[in-house]
């Protein structure tokens, strides 16, 4: 069946942006005793005694990023009690879990849910291993979906940098600590079973997840890396290209009007994002603006704006450096939320709904401002949505920022290879060779026209632009299996994405 | 013309062309491409070196490119110098 943007998916099509029903969860569980015994000391005996069965959903979250060990360790003693078509929920999966591909071949994992794939997992769904289709989410739709049971967790694994033996976590503390846990809380209260994974048994005041949604804690050398667990692409460009960029990005932020007290910004870990970061940082402090907050995954570039006094508020779902994991502990001002506080549709005062600017990437943009940043141009998968659908909704101002050729590639093309986030929720497109606003803000467009000297041009002009230097792609058709699906944050499904030809 | 002598050009940096030119024993042009963009632009690349030897009047030559996105212009150039190298 096609969907609102002429593709054709499976299951529930995406019907363009429409009212939300709004639903009410339930708890779904009863809440656990404050018990000491709690406690295991071995990980692979533990696991032995879980009531483990063919087609359980096990989850996992990402704050340990490239440097986490639970996922690894975890499923590597599930598998040698020999169940079969388990279905992972994980918020996202990076390189580092690559021997979860055999676990894939040997169909101890048939199905994946995730916001966010890289590496030899996300190769090995391209290429069609995974027996089942992998579904795509946004960071809110992940956290909606498990509240509403729509994904049903018989288990959660919960890597905790610090947790007392009555199972109270936090991740502010111990040698992992990755500051906010943001993306396991709705695991931690609606999963069937949660069971903590800890490196430091340490008595938590004021956690995160608190003691009653804990049934065990797992104590094990080591849950992760600290080297892998920040972020290895959060440095400012200082690729001129990019720097221009960023310079009329916030050129155009301050022209629309809307960059004055109060205002709100979101800005992702790219170096052009943190390059906008920088001059808005900058603009403020000259014009004396102080905006009410920043929010989504929190870099070191943001908690300086916060101290110089630019924001008076950080909301951190993620921190992506160890600057920010030191000033969540220090700054009352600096708040750990959750994926459903940051995203989810049915909280109407949700963080994303009351962004007046968010600034993001793109793999690809097409015409209708439809964007890609789940598959490259090849059609492989090497990422996902992550906050990017959720945040474009939900500002005011969602503003690509990209190179408008890279390495052959344009960032703009007719049809995007997979959709992420609709077109409809887009607003600007700034690259080097010029700005395209979507056409439904003509008396934006008009205005910027009279008043600035900004390149304001239609995608189309930019599209003939870019391939004047690349000359015209060959298209491909991709008619290969359907392997993953990409969810709307309301459940909806954006696109289809197919196992890929690996025979050259 | 046949190339005798070994050169290369470029660098393998992205949105560049690491171009290398060899003696061919078989006495004609082949042409061994490796790209990132090959899905989309390798019968383009290929035939943007060809040109170019050709405009050099070269008929023989083992022609290795290892390309990392470069635009047609710096396929020529770089393919350019490396004759140009082999030559003097």
């Amino acid at each position: 069946m096609k969907n609102a943007l002429g593709r054709d998916v499976p299951g529930h099509p995406y019907l363009g942006l429409q009212p939300i029903e709004r639903i009410e969860y339930k708890q779904i569980k009863s809440l656990k005793e404050d018990r000491k015994d709690k406690v295991h000391y071995d990980l692979e005996s533990f696991i032995k005694t879980l009531p483990l069965e063919d087609k359980m959903t096990l989850s996992f979250h990402h704050h340990l990023r490239n440097g986490d060990f639970v996922m690894n360790q975890v499923m590597a003693e599930v598998a040698k009690s020999g169940v079969k078509n388990l279905t992972i929920c994980a918020s996202s999966i990076f390189p580092t879990h690559a021997p979860l591909v055999s676990l894939i071949e040997q169909k101890t994992i048939t199905k994946i849910i995730a916001s966010y794939i890289s590496g030899p997992v996300a190769d090995a769904i391209s290429e069609g291993k995974l027996e089942d289709v992998c579904l795509l989410q946004t960071h809110g739709y992940r956290a909606t979906s498990i509240m509403s049971d729509e994904t049903s967790i018989d288990i959660a694994f919960i890597a905790a940098p610090a947790c007392s033996p009555e199972g109270n976590i936090t991740g502010s503390m111990g040698p992992s600590g990755c500051g906010v846990l943001g993306y396991a809380i709705a695991d931690a209260w609606y999963a069937k079973r949660v069971v903590a994974v800890t490196d430091f048994l340490v008595d938590v005041l004021v956690p995160e997840i608190p003691a009653c949604c804990v049934d065990d804690v797992v104590k094990v050398d080591r849950i992760g890396d600290p080297d892998g667990i920040v972020s290895g692409t959060t440095k400012i460009t200082r690729d001129p290209v990019g720097l221009r960029i960023a310079k009329s990005t916030a050129e155009l932020m301050k022209a629309t009007g809307l960059l004055k007290n109060g205002f709100t910004f979101q800005t992702g870990a790219g170096g052009i994002s943190l390059a906008v970061a920088k001059e808005i940082h900058a603009l403020c402090l000259n014009e004396n603006i102080k905006g009410k907050f920043a929010s989504g995954g929190i870099t070191s570039y943001l908690v300086k704006m916060l101290e110089d006094g630019v924001f008076e508020e950080l909301y951190d779902v993620q921190c992506f450096e160890l600057d920010a994991v030191e000033s969540i502990k220090r700054n009352p001002n600096h708040h750990k939320m959750s994926a459903a506080k940051y995203a989810d549709i049915h909280d109407p005062d949700n963080i994303v709904n009351q962004l007046d600017f968010v600034i993001l990437g793109a793999t690809e943009i097409d015409l209708d401002f439809n964007v890609n940043v789940t598959t490259g141009s090849d059609g492989r998968i090497m990422g996902g949505s992550g906050g990017h659908a959720d945040t474009a909704y939900g500002a005011k101002f969602a503003i690509i920022v990209s190179k408008l050729v890279s390495s052959r590639i344009s960032v703009v093309v007719d049809q995007v290879t997979t959709i992420t986030t609709p077109g409809g929720t887009v607003d600007v497109l700034v690259t080097d060779r010029g700005i395209a606003i979507h056409p439904r803000h003509q008396a934006l467009i008009d205005h910027l026209k009279a008043t600035t000297n900004l390149p304001i041009v239609e995608i189309q002009t930019l599209y003939q632009r870019a391939l004047a230097l690349t000359g015209i792609p060959e298209k491909t058709q991709n008619l290969g299996r359907i392997v993953a699906l990409s969810q709307y944050r309301d459940g909806t499904i954006l696109d289809v994405i197919r196992q890929i030809d690996t025979a050259e | 013309m046949k190339i005798e002598k070994p050169a290369q050009a470029g660098t393998l940096e992205s949105n560049d062309i690491y171009v290398q030119i060899l003696p061919n024993p078989k006495e004609e042009i082949e042409i061994r491409l490796k790209s990132v963009v090959m899905l989309q632009f390798g019968k383009q690349i290929r035939q943007v070196a060809m040109q170019t030897l050709n405009e050099k009047g070269i008929t023989s030559c083992i022609l290795n490119l290892e390309d990392k996105g470069a635009l047609d212009y710096t396929i020529k150039a770089r393919i350019e110098s490396a004759v140009e190298r082999s030559l003097c």
